[in-house]
């Protein structure tokens, strides 16, 4: 693999740039792998990354029926952040952003990862109350958390309306300075690179039509191109899980619903981090090229449209206005939804299926992203082992029967 | 933004609406009788297909009366609106999801 | 060779346009104060001083003049006036001219004309498609973050709150007619008259579309009387809306579409900031026609991106309808007959044209016939190879264009001041393709068409494809009448497109981008720098997705959302890696079509707007008397202050006045819901995780409520009002949620239950009179209600009248104290509550406020659902096993509490905790540990869900939940928060009055 960096660079830069190799290849598929991965978004692209960095399995291919990094990975806010309320989930939240702290120089590739905090703002004594709860979670799981006085919060944000006369005044809030926002093309396409490096065939459309399985073990996928065997298949399409699932005769309890997100046209800096707010619901944020990123809810009903939709916008813009009143003149230049899945307690679903050696990362609702180097390398480790990573034991689809249910927008009464 | 007509006060605008997912999910005669993983079925498994959905919804912000709703999760395209307790139209199949697909995709 | 053109402010010309140059307007720009005329734009009264540095490029830092004269402008930004009326990012070529006007260059340093940052082009070597994502990782990214950022950007977010307002209009049509030009104005005519609500909307100052930028004759006669004609006919037709200034910016499913009308913005700082800046519309279309033109496309060749290169079709507008001539010196470049056009209007306005280039070798037709006519030289087959001039053009050196955008010899050098280019045209089908409709790419006229949409739409004039003027009349009749005829119209008669100064045409040659000239210097995207070697390095790369190149090389994702660059951009794409455009495919477009201000999709719902406050009946009384007033759903005492206290003073004395005397409390959001009818006990009892059954008439009974899953989600006191009627009372925050679910139930699952349901919330007021001289303050208050403790014991109801008034009283208690909950209708809420302060003076009464309560019943140790409990907690966790032993029947929410999980024995379960320093305040939210000083990371047992010093007690106390917590009552533990822990233990949750002495008194 070539080396990516400033030297490198102005080396091309002198034959102009003629001379850089692809990223990666366009294989054919073969008729057989030891793993196959149905999906080339962040997660499946890093599951087959670790498969054969850390396990030593490159016989893999991951099928993508459109482009890699095309679905969600590439139509979400980028957030990236561990600040959740149950130990599980923090726990692996945590390995998560870790792993995003080492990921440029892991992947060779700089997927801008910028840590300008993620701020979550009360607006009432109870929002405070749980603040507290959350910020005291996270403190004693040793993962940095602060609370914030409104005053802080005004010399940290200026352009908050941090004023009394608010409709929902700020009373103050807590912070993860080391959450922030990554580029996430440059994820997907580093973790391709890299899986691509290593021996994985990445074959882009190559859309899986069915799931063959054989007394209760997976044999192989179905795909436009033809048949392809694998002892192994993971389902990594989160936003499509049930009806990949449904492939291998499995239901799920998971419904797809569309995360509407707007842009704004770009401007100088003038925000550093994430702020979010979940009574006055909005989360927002300003990319490197300066565009004012915000994002809201999904449309309360089942949808794969993938289409932008008008209510949802304007509740969302309505709520992004009262914490930032001069934004009001600023354009919006694009609006977009991603397909979502949602699970009863809005967390993952990943690790072992019913069905022999089928394994499925989905129900990521909208926070898959920050979850892929830790969501890869857990999916990995547990399909090289056929057991679930200790990471994601509690996230297996036995929760539901059990009724232990990982809630943490119930526990944090915020959205996440 | 899709237009939906209440079985009651005709057409109206999606944000008028809310809609509880799945229909005709029947609840157990006798829960204590389920087993767990069975419970877990009722309570959470749903078909949540990528084609025609049978589904629930209210008319909140008028008539506040429920009824069902096939509708196609892609196109959004409504095929049929019918009473709460009433059976699935005849013209209506789930099966197939892939047509609707193509025409917006 | 060249000599200079010469420069200086250019004239207005003497030709027929739509400025009034009798009316100077003036306005500033970069510092410079100018002069234009009413109805001009920005971009051309700067033009017209002769200003050819508008702006510079996102990356590079270029130089940037005008490129086109309206929606397309990638390179015209500017900020736009200051304070309250603050823009970034305005296009110069869509701001119309008011007086005063105030503008700025922005992205440069100190200025547009001499931008310092500039010198990042010597750079530009390094700096290819997503440079960034090979480099910058050493030392970390951090390390380069800020200045990238400070780099990047546009415009400035405004230094001031918003001046102006914003509205929203709901609008239903039958046809609804999206552009103004010829084909849209032909259409609306059509579909016009028959008593079908008919819309139409254009985008620019005034209707006529690429008419107003051209000399056209239509019916013999100049284009601008038929358009005035047009315009006159529709406006006399009563079902017919024109809107001017109003951008069709998205098109949703179900033919739902957005509008965004300029309302006052085209009068700047000085409109009536009465009305609103802009006005969003939310249309529902039965039928909808498209008729959203073209545009031009710029040709790719070295240095095009040059000030003083502009489309042909701009300099045209900047002619006919400004009075602009934007040279004195011009080349014509194209592969197409339209720019032709250009080149004529220029040579009859007295412009010295100085020769059409076209890159077509073998072209003879009426345009090429019509240059000879005129003597202006034709040099076919040619491409400019060299673009000379830095800031601006001063001469192009052509080349022999071999075919396939290949050079052969250096050919002719000209002097120009100006060339105008034409790539050929682009339907602007945006909108048909946001509303699902397909597109076809059409090689002949080298652009994607319309090709199928399942919404109720046609697509008529250039935006299809139909570049002849009468061809785009003949489309807007005939479609137009076809829309209406489909809405349902029935008489809608066809109307004959009349006769145009159309030419025959010479087939279009594609000419996407130049093979012999330095792939890095030739533009596509002019805002983001994106050159034709960012797409040869993405090909080489394997990012030949479309969407995959859009991203790594940015093509298409600045503020001009590709207008001018996308095809360009897809054709190189197509060309390098040897596939059919049509299969290289667009990406999706995206709404909106043009970038809209936020504010106008908030509307009014921003401040006080953003969600009604609810006031309660005695809202007036409370401010008055001090009321801390916060916002739980309704705008709610916390407490009363008095002169010189504090809040916690507040809070203190109106728990102590409640547990000596008596207390009154407005109640009134309290959940109160009417569930009636023969089957309603049984409905209750299916609902409640206690029995309902066996409830009196006129008694009341506390319940808990389950969802499915097992999670307590309401909890309250529920009445019997007769055998077949409940009032069900919840939590304030919980009424209409549970009113729903209610009904949900009986709506969707037990369709066989006879029972309705009210949500009766709002309808009654209420006020909580508690303490031990309670009933002495009732028995003041004239009623019918017998309220001796004999005749009204706890947990009882009665109806009656109190001071004339229907009421209903429960006596149910969140004190712990001897408590009546008395309810009238809603209109005399503010009555009873003075009534009762009046007549309670004689015991001292004290109004107490939300969090004065919350005191109260946690030193009672009375739950507060959503507050000590979350979103996991079950009934079990309460403590209330016993009663769901003793109820046989199924309740909703039953089957879960027997899973694995609901079972466990570690489950945070619902304590009291006391400090063991008396006066140690215990930290709400903080986290039950082990010892003092946890060593990170520490496992949680539970957390603290409710505290306050106890003004009766004297001591710290809390509520809380713990693992396992009702067996390690007396059990010490610490509690953790932001670093400190304090010392408690564990105890039963009923701080006060444990055997219920006073609350039954």
């Amino acid at each position: 693999m070539e080396k990516y960096s400033l030297l490198q660079l102005a080396k091309h830069a002198l034959s102009g740039h003629r001379h850089w190799p692809p990223a990666w290849r366009s294989p054919e598929p073969k008729q057989s792998y030891d793993v196959v991965i149905i999906g080339a978004g962040g997660h499946g692209l890093a599951s087959a990354y670790y498969l054969a960095k850390k396990h030593g399995i490159s016989n893999v291919a991951v099928l993508e029926k459109g482009w890699l990094g095309g679905g969600n990975t590439g139509r979400n806010t980028t957030v990236v952040r561990s600040n959740y309320f149950y130990p599980q989930s923090t726990h692996f939240f945590e390995h998560s952003l870790k792993l995003y702290e080492s990921l440029s120089r892991e992947l060779n590739y700089n997927v801008m990862l910028s840590q300008g905090g993620v701020l979550t703002l009360g607006h009432s004594r109870h929002d405070m109350e749980i603040l507290e709860r959350w910020s005291n979670s996270l403190q004693l799981q040793g993962v940095d958390a602060e609370m914030m006085t409104t005053e802080q919060i005004r010399r940290h944000t200026p352009l908050l309306d941090t004023s009394r006369a608010a409709r929902y005044p700020i009373w103050g809030g807590f912070i993860q300075h080391r959450g922030g926002v990554a580029r996430h093309d440059a994820v997907a396409w580093a973790y391709a690179r890299g899986a691509d490096d290593r021996g994985v065939d990445i074959i882009q459309n190559c859309q899986v039509t069915g799931i063959r399985t054989s007394a209760g073990r997976v044999q192989g996928v179905e795909t436009g191109r033809g048949y392809i065997r694998a002892d192994k298949v993971a389902i990594a399409v989160a936003g499509h899980s049930s009806t990949v699932a449904a492939m291998a005769g499995l239901k799920l309890p998971i419904v797809s619903q569309s995360l509407q997100a707007v842009v704004s046209e770009p401007v100088k800096p003038c925000l550093n981090g994430v702020v979010l707010s979940g009574l006055v619901h909005a989360y927002v944020s300003q990319s490197d090229r300066g565009e004012i990123l915000i994002g809201g809810g999904t449309d309360r009903y089942p949808s794969y449209g993938q289409r932008g939709n008008l209510p949802l916008v304007e509740e969302t813009l309505a709520a992004t206005l009262n914490l930032f009143p001069r934004f009001s003149r600023l354009k919006l230049m694009r609006q977009w939804a991603g397909t979502v899945d949602i699970s009863p307690d809005s967390s993952p679903i990943i690790g072992k299926t019913p069905v022999a050696g089928l394994y499925i990362s989905g129900g990521w609702g909208t926070g898959g992203f920050k979850a892929i180097p830790a969501g890869g390398e857990t999916l990995a480790h547990t399909i090289a082992s056929d057991r679930p990573h200790p990471l994601i034991e509690a996230f297996g689809l036995q929760r539901f029967v059990d009724g232990a249910l990982i809630d943490e927008g119930a526990a944090a009464g915020v959205a996440h | 933004m899709m237009q939906i007509e209440c079985p009651w006060c005709g057409k109206r605008d999606e944000e008028e609406f809310t809609c509880a997912g799945q229909s005709h999910i029947q609840r157990p005669q006798n829960p204590r009788q389920n087993s767990d993983s069975e419970w877990a079925s009722y309570l959470f498994e749903r078909s949540n297909p990528k084609g025609v959905h049978l589904e629930r919804w209210r008319h909140t912000f008028g008539c506040r009366q429920w009824f069902n709703l096939a509708r196609h999760t892609v196109s959004h395209e409504i095929l049929a609106v019918y009473p709460m307790g009433a059976a699935v139209p005849e013209h209506i199949s789930t099966a197939g999801d892939g047509a609707v697909e193509e025409v917006v995709a | 060779m060249s000599e200079k053109v010469g420069s200086g402010p250019l004239q207005r010309l003497d030709t027929r346009h739509r400025v009034d140059t009798g009316k100077p307007i003036r306005f500033t720009f970069d510092g410079k104060t100018y002069t234009g005329c009413a109805g001009d734009t920005l971009a051309s009264a700067l033009l017209a001083n002769g200003v050819k540095r508008l702006g510079r490029s996102f990356k590079l830092h270029r130089p940037r003049g005008l490129l086109g004269a309206g929606r397309e402008e990638p390179n015209a930004l500017v900020q736009l006036e200051s304070g309250g009326f603050d823009e970034p990012n305005a296009r110069a070529t869509l701001v119309p001219l008011y007086e005063g006007l105030k503008a700025r260059g922005q992205n440069a340093w100190p200025s547009v004309e001499r931008d310092v940052l500039a010198l990042l082009g010597v750079l530009q070597r390094l700096l290819p498609a997503s440079f960034y994502y090979k480099s910058m990782m050493w030392p970390s990214w951090r390390f380069y973050e800020g200045a990238v950022r400070r780099l990047a950007g546009l415009g400035k977010v405004p230094q001031a709150r918003d001046a102006q307002q914003y509205h929203k209009r709901n609008l239903h049509c039958e046809v609804l007619v999206v552009g103004g030009g010829a084909a849209g104005l032909a259409a609306a005519l059509a579909a016009a008259g028959s008593g079908l609500r008919v819309v139409l909307m254009d985008d620019q100052e005034e209707f006529g579309g690429s008419l107003l930028g051209e000399n056209r004759f239509i019916g013999g006669r100049p284009a601008a009387e038929w358009i005035a004609a047009t315009l006159q006919r529709l406006s006399a037709m009563a079902d017919v809306i024109l809107l001017p200034r109003t951008s069709v910016v998205a098109y949703y499913e179900h033919n739902f579409l957005a509008a965004v009308e300029r309302v006052s913005n085209h009068r700047g700082p000085g409109a009536d900031l009465r009305r609103a800046r802009e006005r969003l519309w939310r249309v529902r279309a039965a039928q909808v026609v498209i008729a959203t033109g073209a545009i031009e496309r710029p040709l790719v060749f070295a240095d095009n991106d040059r000030p003083g290169i502009m489309l042909a079709s701009a300099v045209q507008t900047y002619l006919n309808r400004y009075g602009v001539a934007a040279g004195r010196q011009v080349v014509v470049l194209t592969n197409n007959d339209s720019a032709y056009r250009t080149a004529l209007e220029l040579h009859a306005a007295g412009v010295q044209v100085a020769a059409v280039v076209d890159s077509r070798g073998d072209v003879n037709g009426p345009y090429q016939q019509a240059l000879q006519d005129r003597r202006i030289p034709l040099l076919a087959g040619r491409m400019v190879r060299r673009v000379k001039g830095r800031r601006e053009v001063r001469a192009v050196t052509l080349a022999e264009h071999l075919g396939g955008g290949k050079l052969g010899g250096d050919k002719e050098t000209l002097t120009c001041d100006l060339v105008a280019v034409s790539g050929g045209w682009t339907p602007t089908v945006h909108l048909y393709s946001q509303a699902g409709g397909r597109l076809d790419f059409d090689a002949g006229k080298a652009c994607f068409v319309p090709a199928g949409c399942a919404q109720a739409v046609a697509v008529a004039g250039a935006a299809k494809g139909e570049f002849g003027l009468r061809g785009c009349l003949a489309e807007g009749y005939r479609l137009g009448a076809a829309a209406a005829r489909a809405a349902g119209a029935a008489q809608i008669a066809d109307i004959t497109a009349e006769s145009c100064d159309d030419w025959p045409q010479a087939p279009l040659q594609a000419y996407w981008f130049t093979r012999d000239a330095a792939a890095e210097k030739q533009w596509l995207d002019f805002q983001y720098d994106v050159r034709v070697s960012d797409i040869e390095l993405a090909w080489r790369e394997n990012f030949v997705s479309v969407e995959h190149v859009k991203r790594y090389t940015t093509a298409g994702m600045s503020v001009d959302q590709g207008k001018t660059s996308n095809i360009n951009a897809l054709a190189v794409m197509a060309e390098l890696s040897g596939r059919p455009i049509a299969d290289v495919g667009t990406t999706r477009f995206r709404p909106p079509y043009h970038p809209a201000t936020i504010g106008t999709f908030a509307g009014r719902e921003v401040g006080e707007g953003y969600a009604p406050r609810l006031l309660l009946p005695a809202h007036s009384w409370h401010l008055a008397h001090g009321a801390v007033m916060e916002d739980m759903g309704w705008q709610r005492p916390q407490c009363y202050l008095r002169a010189g206290e504090d809040f916690d003073a507040a809070v203190r004395r109106e728990v102590l006045a409640v547990r000596r005397s008596a207390g009154m409390f407005d109640g009134s959001p309290l959940g109160k819901i009417e569930v009636k009818g023969p089957d309603a006990a049984t409905f209750l009892n299916r609902l409640y995780v206690n029995n309902a059954i066996t409830v009196k008439v006129n008694a009341g009974r506390y319940g808990l409520m389950c969802n499915e899953n097992g999670v307590v989600i309401d909890d309250g006191v529920f009445v019997r009002l007769a055998d077949d009627h409940f009032m069900v009372h919840t939590t304030s925050g919980g009424a209409v949620r549970i009113y729903q679910w209610m009904e949900e139930w009986l709506q969707c699952e037990w369709l066989d239950l006879q029972v309705i349901v009210n949500n009766v919330t709002s309808q009654w007021a209420n006020v909580t009179v508690s303490g031990p001289h309670a009933r002495k303050v009732l028995q003041q208050l004239d009623s019918d209600i017998d309220f001796d403790a004999a005749a009204f014991p706890h947990m009882q109801f009665r109806r009656g009248s109190i001071c004339g008034v229907e009421a209903r009283v429960l006596r149910a208690s969140f004190t712990g104290e001897i408590s009546y909950e008395i309810s009238v209708p809603a209109r005399y809420g503010l009555g009873l509550w003075e009534a009762v302060y009046e007549l309670g003076q004689a015991f001292d009464i004290t109004p107490y406020g939300v969090e004065s309560l919350m005191v109260l019943r946690m030193e009672k140790g009375y739950l507060h659902v959503g507050a000590d409990t979350d979103g996991t907690t079950n009934p079990l966790d309460l403590g209330w096993a016993a009663p769901i032993d003793r109820k046989k029947d199924d309740f909703i929410g039953r089957r879960s509490l027997s899973r694995v999980n609901d079972l466990r024995r570690d489950r945070l379960q619902f304590v009291g905790i006391e400090a063991v320093q008396a006066q140690a305040p215990l930290p709400v939210g903080g986290h039950m540990v082990s010892c003092a000083n946890p060593v990170l990371p520490e496992q949680t047992q539970g957390y603290l869900t409710s505290a306050c010093i106890s003004p009766t007690l004297k001591k710290s106390i809390g509520l809380g939940l713990v693992a396992g917590g009702r067996a390690r009552m007396g059990e010490a533990i610490h509690i953790y928060a932001d670093g400190n822990s304090v010392a408690a233990k564990i105890v039963s949750p009923t701080h006060y009055d444990a055997e219920g002495v006073r609350l039954n008194g």
